[in-house]
């Protein structure tokens, strides 16, 4: 059989079809990029020794459109997504595996550049991707390429981060700026057009975490910002821990250029996706030890104290802004659609 | 961000804060409307409200295009994408707004009309150019200052003959909805609501100028003055007020030096009186039938006036009957006073105008300020 | 209504159209509604059209109210 052309070449339905075609692709494609004794074993599971204690276990799926924006792809964001889902656990992430959805269509070239990054992006994070699938639908079905990937992790004793301990008193701490992924997508989208050079956080942060769990191994909450920004994450906490947070506006680090997107486009920075930060809530006397030890991580050189948690029936989110007033910072309504007015 | 940030200084907005403390005279009342969505989000956002004296009190006026648009306009917005199946066009906002059978446009676009939204009129243009075999209408709403691209993306299109695209107009004119507010049984006649003054819309009056408040500050004996869109702006306008209503004047004032003139933008009212002309009336949810508040396209355009190119007629839908917009927007209520707000009605299930955009009056409160009279 | 905001003119375009930019971050828009725009002056643009020209000299002078308020006692 011919080697697969990755420079003219596209997905057709018979790559997912199960037959000589789907195995060419695993072989010449995901086994060449992902490299590890369990895709060479060609089973269609891979077998691993448990090890002791707890495990952590999540999923996540991708189907961010472009495909390829400045600062990452959807292949290495996949990688980062799950791995950070098991960090916020506590958890060092083990193993992954990748299911993919292809369209009809979809130029080999661009297929194998997302591979190759989902390639590095796992090396990176020290983790193996052991088991996958890839199935095929016709054009017009999709947005080029779906990815779901999952993700095993183990905790260690004593690291039990969960979203419903934060306390009243505990203090609210993010790794980095806000916004610059929702931006950098957007930045791509044409009809917005507008160029910035912010380019898209993604990284994987279970080096971060563990940098924090050596100061504070019981941090209360780990939770990572992404889809509905910072907003969301602490309204889903506050609502599940049954307590009120208040955040300081003038603690948030935001990138002056995406304030300036965001005033651009009408949107608030707040709900805007990250894809390479976290949010934890830790007991007040741990705060300056983790602060200090994210800062000295290169992921967390912005890290920040950017408010407290109270004591609040009602479980409402709010800022106190730079005039001194409060306002609410809610659930975020349906999607955060640019706007005029 | 230059021009922005100097007039979002917190430290400055205590200082004029202060100042309009000072100045405010204890013995009377000063009822301040606002008139403009941009304002209504600036004073949400900032929390201006917890500023003032008790005394000065700010109410929210229909300044959001979005919230007044009549459900029976977004029905035929909707029909045009499902049943005619055009390639519908519009800004970001009306994507929610809820009409009839439980539809929006987002909820459209799920059942499979082609909905796009834009953020430019011109993007428009180029959808057009894209699908030479589907008719595109542009879905346009706006005060004045988003009627002048509107203006120019049809000559535009008139200018290249381009044979497919069309304007589905839902212009409305600002002075109209004030004079109908000042003109409303509670407000002139009764002198229930009394309002003592107006904080002029933004960037409207750099498109109109200022000289088209002269009438209300006449007529009425009411000042107005007209403020930027950031917080400071805001603030400086009301001490401007203060001190007007303190010295017994009734003018038109001009804080926003920076971008409004006494004549306004005449290039862009050129080329809105080349394309528009006034309608007699038209609906306004919230307010009912206003006289000469809104605008359609000439007919020398009218290729390109999607209400004569698809024969759209129109059937008036009424909101719930407990909603209260029709008074908040008067200023006769509050949101809170309304007995569904919060309740059956929030920004996810919006069931009248002002919750439905973010620059309405319940949506505001509901995002930015709810939790203040539950404490209360 | 009126999500306007001022942006700096850093490139004259052809077909009556403008590059600015605010915080860094740029954007084209059309000059189609006002006349005799030049670099680095600053319009108000609403959306994808300047709507009007910044007077910064008017700037100035409304920031210079703002801190005169401070002084008064």
């Amino acid at each position: 059989m011919r080697r697969l052309d990755f420079k003219r070449g596209r997905i057709d339905m018979t790559h997912g079809a199960g037959g000589r075609a789907s195995a060419q692709l695993v072989e010449e494609l995901f086994r060449a990029q992902f490299d590890n004794a369990w895709l060479a074993s060609a089973n269609d599971g891979a077998c691993f020794a448990v090890p002791a204690g707890r495990m952590v276990m999540a999923t996540d799926s991708h189907v961010v459109s472009p495909l390829f924006f400045p600062g990452g792809d959807i292949g290495c964001l996949a990688v980062h997504g799950t791995v950070n889902d098991v960090a916020m656990m506590g958890a060092r992430p083990l193993y992954l595996t990748a299911g993919f959805i292809l369209e009809e269509g979809l130029a080999l070239a661009d297929l194998r550049r997302i591979v190759e990054s989902m390639g590095r992006a796992a090396r990176e994070a020290g983790v193996s991707i052991v088991a996958g699938d890839t199935k095929v639908v016709e054009q017009g079905s999709g947005d080029g390429v779906f990815i779901t990937t999952t993700g095993v992790g183990v905790v260690p004793p004593g690291v039990n981060p969960s979203g419903d301990r934060a306390q009243p008193g505990d203090r609210v701490i993010v790794s980095g700026t806000l916004g610059d992924h929702g931006v950098a997508i957007m930045s791509q989208r044409e009809n917005l057009g507008f160029a910035t050079t912010i380019e898209s956080d993604t990284a994987a942060l279970h080096g971060l975490v563990e940098a924090m769990l050596a100061v504070a191994p019981d941090l209360h909450c780990l939770r990572d910002p992404t889809r509905g920004g910072l907003a969301t994450t602490l309204n889903e906490l506050a609502s599940q821990s049954g307590v009120g947070i208040v955040l300081d506006e003038q603690a948030l680090p935001i990138r002056p250029e995406v304030a300036a997107a965001c005033e651009l486009l009408g949107l608030d920075p707040l709900y805007v996706a990250n894809e390479g930060k976290l949010v934890a809530i830790c007991a007040p006397a741990d705060a300056s030890r983790v602060v200090e030890a994210m800062r000295a991580h290169p992921l967390g050189r912005r890290a920040a104290i950017v408010g407290t948690v109270a004591q609040d029936a009602h479980r409402f989110v709010q800022m106190e802004t730079s005039f001194g007033g409060k306002r609410m910072v809610d659930w975020l309504v349906g999607e955060q659609l640019p706007r005029i007015c | 961000m230059k021009y922005i940030d100097e007039f979002r200084d917190g430290a400055t907005a205590r200082k004029l804060a202060e100042a309009i403390a000072r100045e405010a005279d204890p013995r009377r009342t000063y009822r301040i409307m606002e008139f403009c969505g941009g304002h209504t989000h600036a004073i949400a956002r900032y929390g201006i409200a917890d500023l003032l004296p008790p005394n000065v009190r700010l109410i929210h006026g229909p300044g959001c295009p979005v919230c007044v648009l009549p459900i029976g306009r977004i029905d035929a917005a909707i029909a045009l994408a499902l049943e005619r199946r055009a390639i519908l066009c519009t800004y970001g906002d009306t994507m929610r707004v809820p009409a009839s059978e439980q539809l929006s446009l987002m909820k459209a676009k799920a059942r499979g009309a082609d909905i796009r939204m834009i953020y430019a009129a011109s993007d428009c243009l180029r959808i057009a150019a894209e699908h030479p075999g589907r008719e595109v209408v542009f879905f346009a709403i706006g005060f004045e200052t988003t009627t002048p691209p509107t203006a120019v993306v049809i000559l535009e299109a008139a200018r290249a003959g381009i044979p497919n695209f069309s304007v589905f107009c839902n212009h409305v004119l600002t002075p109209s909805a004030i004079n109908h507010i000042l003109e409303s049984p509670e407000v002139r006649g009764l002198g229930t609501v009394p309002l003592d003054a107006f904080i002029g819309p933004a960037h409207v009056s750099t498109i109109i100028g200022s000289q088209p408040y002269e009438f209300f500050a006449e007529e009425y004996e009411k000042p107005v003055v007209i403020a930027g869109f950031e917080p400071l702006d805001v603030l400086q306008a009301i001490r401007m007020i203060v001190r007007q209503l303190n010295e017994g004047r009734a003018e038109v004032e001009n804080e926003f030096t920076r971008a409004v003139t006494p004549e306004g933008n005449a290039k862009a009212k050129r080329l809105v009186a080349e394309v528009f002309e006034l309608r007699r009336s038209f609906e306004w949810r919230g307010l009912g039938e206003v006289p000469y508040s809104a605008l359609r396209v000439k007919e020398r355009y009218r290729p390109f006036d999607a209400e004569a190119r698809f024969g759209i007629g129109y059937r008036s839908v009424p909101d719930h009957k407990a909603c209260e917009c029709g008074a908040i927007l008067r200023g006769v209520k509050r949101p809170q006073d309304c007995k569904l707000f919060a309740t059956a009605c929030s920004p996810e299930n919006p069931m009248g105008s002002c919750m439905v955009s973010s620059e309405g009056a319940c949506a505001a409160h509901y995002t930015y300020g709810r939790f203040r009279s539950r404490a209360a | 209504m009126c999500l306007a905001i001022p942006a700096r003119v850093v490139e004259l375009l052809p077909g009556e159209m403008a590059c600015v930019e605010v915080g860094g971050v740029r954007k084209d828009c059309s000059l189609a509604l006002v006349d005799g725009i030049s670099v680095g002056d600053f319009v108000v643009l609403h959306v994808g059209y300047a709507i009007q020209r910044l007077d910064a000299t008017e700037a100035e002078r409304t920031l210079a109210l703002f801190a005169e308020a401070g002084l008064a006692a």
